[in-house]
């Protein structure tokens, strides 16, 4: 196998707060290969979005610690680049689409603005910077995401569109310049059902399309099936499984998975499972060894003093349980 | 083994001076987070136990009234008058310091009226968004907010006597619609909130929903402009003294001080720029403690990643 | 068949939106709606944003007066604002809202937000409203160490609890759940709608429980109605709803959820495609108001409205589909 595009090896990350250090990250590892797509999957507040967010280096870095770990981009370790590489990452190699559309367009300028600027501002060469093509880039960018009458759409502003047509802009930025690698921060999760399923599939296909590699950051376990290769279950600042998608919904192997995947409402009826007990720790004071044992229901003595590395069931599937 | 089967709680409810002395630690944490903040607390501080302690403190207390001391006038800073003295023999330093009284005596009068008037109009403005009641309360603000503060200050203290009440009825008068203004916006987007919509469903009394859902939430930014308006209220005292509408000599005024140093300019500096720095420390002082109070009770600070 | 304790009888809600050119302009939220709850159920009420469902919990909670059609809770009519409303009619009828976030006041602790219940109908005494507040708290499954806490330092599973506790305090007979668990997680929805199926038993409740989830309605609901621009468009018993789905919007609501298992795959559409969004209500399409979105229109729907039709024992469809037959 080739040498993955993005991988995160052991990544600690803290935020300063009152009360001292809320040690969010706790060793995470994680790596997409190119054409790849990748499903990290937890619950809120589990540092999903830190571990994306740190990979662009976008969090609040005065409230931010990294005491361990590397993001190695091509095998460059972005935690330890300057400015002008970490420029390069963001404009030439990797983009990001966010959960709230509303919130990730600037209301006081045109659809079409936005999106040139992306343009203006990557690392494409002078020549293909001139005025037409960034326009036509940008229009075909937005016939790209499905909607209709480009030219319309350019010179709206964002509160002139609806929800899923906000999220499609913000694709069409994201793919306007060539990338490698799209992260998707649940991009879906503030749309209706219906919409979802368009904008899902939208970004499906173009991310085929254009062979990029794609991290959708979800909390749905659906969604991940549908939309991944292969998917990182995370848990409290730790991947307790990691699986192709297929292997995770045939066979999940860690508990706090199993305890997930009980809890989704079936189409199929059969009532409600009875949930995970407790609730996501206090990330001041995690409880030590395996972070999920205080809410485990098969936790031993030794998940209370020791935490469990990823061991490998073959296959690439990995599960972080001692019981296993 | 099953270690999570535990159903009975471990009853451990805090009582109320743990609770209390927890609100004060973290409340603390969040104000000295930002050093400027203290720096700000201790100036305020400081002028406040000067003003009061005013007769003990400072080194010539008789000085403050109608002392004349020819002997001693127009002499520079030095050991014995810190900041020099003034034309007719009086120290700078202790005039200073008694008129930190008159300057706070007014800050906290007329904020004492003003506020509560605005910040009761403004809920009941706000709250009823829509209605006669709304309408007539915020066009009256509008009127008051319409006219120029300083001038209609000038204008009422010229109407009645020059003195210091009648310049804090000037400054109450227009103080209280910043006031309504602040409340008000607050208000009609609160009253949205799904949480007084819920004691309206409830059944809860108008009143409870105004100052028991409402108002607390609207305390951060009421402080936070209370304190930097301490501030503002001075620096007008200062300039309705300065020209001659405020405390009456022989009483200090740090406006009038100012203003009677000025005619001495430059060659008794001190009589003017000591006076100038002290408006300056006390404004200062407050808008760093303003900014203190805004950190210390922001809310949402405790994101998870 | 047990008894109807709501009925909702061509309800409307519109509001105006003003609009140049000196014409009103209505949003019609709530479009002619009839519906009948009865005793005991699980009356799940699905739609998307726009759908009208939330303004049609609001009508009902009083919290807008309806434009038109009534009300009637206990046989009796209570199509007026909740100003108007009765003590004892706000002690029967209660709703938990979506976001926990907004729905507790961030300024007071979770004694204050439950002890205003119980002082405002005089449900306790002095001396053992502590007591009570306890009490309520471990209805909900809360230790009473939760008394001091604010809402801000806890989580959203928890904070839905406390509104639910609150809810509750009052003793009602009719609550509306407003998607009480879209903001949580799935672990935590899990154990939030396993206790509100418990406290339902317990105390004889009646749920109208407002959602856009289908799969959790699939576990819960008894009965199952859908809302699409102010309308419902199909309304079944939930087994019934879910073996045979009728409406086109419906089926295209089915074929959109994402599923965990080949299993469920199996039970979508597979043929339906989700095309377009739910047009801005001002301006209606005409005709039955899905035409545009429909992968089986004929050219009436582009004219007629469908009328509600009982296409099977106990399943209410509007569609032209169905009329034919």
């Amino acid at each position: 196998m080739d040498n993955p595009i993005l991988d995160i090896r052991d990544l600690h990350v803290w935020y300063r707060t009152y009360g001292g250090y809320a040690k969010v990250l706790d060793g995470v590892n994680l790596f997409v290969h190119k054409g790849e797509k990748v499903g990290l999957v937890g619950e809120a507040g589990c540092g999903k979005t830190t571990t994306m967010r740190s990979v662009l280096r976008i969090l609040p870095e005065s409230q931010v610690h990294t005491p361990r770990g590397q993001i190695l981009y091509h095998g460059q370790d972005i935690l330890q680049m300057n400015q002008r590489e970490l420029h390069h990452v963001r404009t030439g190699g990797v983009s990001m689409i966010f959960q709230e559309p509303a919130a990730a367009l600037n209301p006081v300028f045109t659809v079409g603005t936005q999106i040139t600027d992306v343009i203006k501002y990557s690392g494409l060469s002078k020549q293909e910077k001139q005025k037409d093509n960034i326009k036509n880039l940008a229009m075909q960018a937005i016939s790209e995401v499905y909607i209709a009458d480009p030219e319309r759409i350019m010179n709206s502003y964002p509160n002139q569109l609806s929800g899923g047509m906000k999220q499609r802009i913000c694709i069409a930025m994201a793919i306007v310049t060539a990338r490698e690698l799209l992260i998707a921060d649940e991009p879906g999760t503030a749309l209706d059902v219906t919409i979802q399923d368009q904008v899902h599939k939208l970004l499906r296909g173009l991310v085929e399309k254009k062979g990029m590699s794609l991290i959708m950051i979800t909390h749905s376990l659906g969604v991940a099936r549908e939309m991944t290769d292969r998917i990182y279950v995370m848990y409290a600042g730790n991947i307790v499984e990691v699986a192709k998608s297929g292997d995770l919904f045939r066979k999940p192997r860690h508990p706090y998975t199993l305890g997930l995947l009980e809890s989704v409402p079936k189409l199929t009826g059969g009532g409600m499972a009875e949930g995970i007990y407790g609730q996501i720790p206090d990330y001041l004071r995690p409880p030590g060894g395996c972070r999920f044992h205080p809410r485990c229901p098969r936790a031993i003595a030794r998940c209370q003093e020791e935490k469990p590395n990823l061991a490998d069931l073959g296959d690439g599937h990995q599960v972080a349980c001692f019981q296993v | 083994m099953d270690i999570n089967t535990q159903t009975a709680f471990d009853v451990n409810i805090p009582s109320a001076s743990t609770r209390y002395k927890e609100a004060l630690r973290k409340n603390w944490y969040k104000f000295s987070r930002n050093k400027l903040s203290v720096v700000g607390l201790v100036i305020v501080l400081a002028v406040i136990v000067v003003a009061v302690f005013a007769p003990y403190v400072a080194p010539y207390p008789k000085h403050a009234g109608s002392f004349v001391d020819y002997q001693h006038a127009n002499l520079a800073p030095s050991l014995t008058y810190l900041l020099g003295t003034d034309n007719i023999g009086r120290d700078i330093l202790s005039r200073i310091f008694f008129a930190f009284r008159g300057a706070l005596y007014m800050a906290v009068l007329v904020l004492v009226i003003s506020l509560p008037v605005g910040v009761i109009l403004g809920l009941l403005a706000g709250y009823f968004k829509g209605t006669w009641i709304d309408t007539i309360i915020m066009r009256t603000t509008d009127i008051f907010l319409a006219v120029p503060p300083l001038i209609l200050a000038l204008a009422i203290s010229a109407v009645l006597k020059p003195n210091l009440t009648n310049a804090m009825i000037a400054v109450t008068v227009m103080w209280w619609p910043w006031y309504t203004r602040l409340v008000y916006g607050m208000a009609t987007s609160l009253r949205n909130e799904y949480f007084v919509t819920a004691a309206e469903l409830i059944g809860a009394s108008k009143f409870h929903i105004l100052f028991r859902e409402i108002l607390p939430n609207c305390l951060s930014p009421i402080f936070t402009k209370m304190a930097l308006d301490v501030g503002w209220v001075i620096l007008l005292g200062a300039a309705l003294s300065f020209v001659g509408l405020g405390e009456q000599p022989p009483t200090p005024a740090l406006g009038q001080m100012v203003s009677d140093g000025s005619r001495y300019m430059p060659d008794l500096w001190w009589m003017t720029i000591f006076p100038s720095l002290a408006i300056i420390i006390i404004i200062l002082g407050f808008n760093l403690l303003g900014d203190g109070i805004r950190d210390m009770l922001a809310k949402g600070e405790h994101d998870r990643g | 068949m047990t008894e109807p304790i709501m009925e909702l009888k061509d309800l409307k809600r519109y509001f105006l939106v003003h609009k140049s050119g000196g014409k009103q302009v209505f949003v019609k939220a709530v479009d002619g709606v009839n519906l009948t709850i009865n005793q005991g159920e699980v009356m799940g009420l699905v739609g998307e944003s726009g759908s009208g469902k939330s303004t049609l919990a609001y009508a009902v909670m009083g919290m807008y007066k309806p434009t038109g059609g009534r009300i009637i809770f206990k046989n009796q009519d209570i199509s007026v604002s909740s100003a108007k409303r009765s003590l004892s009619l706000k002690k029967d009828l209660q709703i938990v809202f979506q976001d926990p976030g907004s729905s507790l006041n961030p300024s007071q602790n979770i004694k204050q937000i439950l002890e205003l219940p119980l002082k405002v109908h005089g449900l306790a005494k002095k001396g053992d409203l502590d007591k009570k507040i306890i009490d309520l708290l471990q209805t909900v499954e809360l230790s009473p160490n939760y008394m001091y806490k604010s809402p801000a330092t806890m989580g959203g599973g928890e904070r839905q609890m406390v509104s639910i506790a609150r809810a509750l305090a009052t003793d009602p007979s009719f609550v509306i759940l407003d998607e009480p668990t879209s903001a949580l997680d799935v672990s935590i929805q899990a154990k939030i709608i396993n206790m509100l199926l418990k406290l339902q038993q317990a105390k004889r409740l009646t749920y109208l429980f407002i959602t856009h989830d289908l799969s959790l309605m699939r576990n819960i609901a008894t009965r199952v109605a859908i809302m699409y621009l102010g309308k419902v468009c199909e309304m079944a018993d939930t087994v019934q709803f879910f073996k045979n789905p009728m409406h086109p919007y419906t089926r295209m609501l089915l074929s959109s959820i994402p599923v965990v298992s080949e299993e469920e795959e199996a039970l979508k559409p597979q043929k339906v495609v989700s095309t377009g969004e739910i047009p801005s209500p001002v301006d209606v399409p005409p005709g039955c108001s899905f035409h545009l979105r429909c992968p089986e229109k004929t050219g009436l729907c582009t004219k007629a409205d469908p009328v509600m039709i009982e296409a099977a024992s106990g399943h209410f469809v509007r569609c032209h589909a169905y009329a034919k037959m």
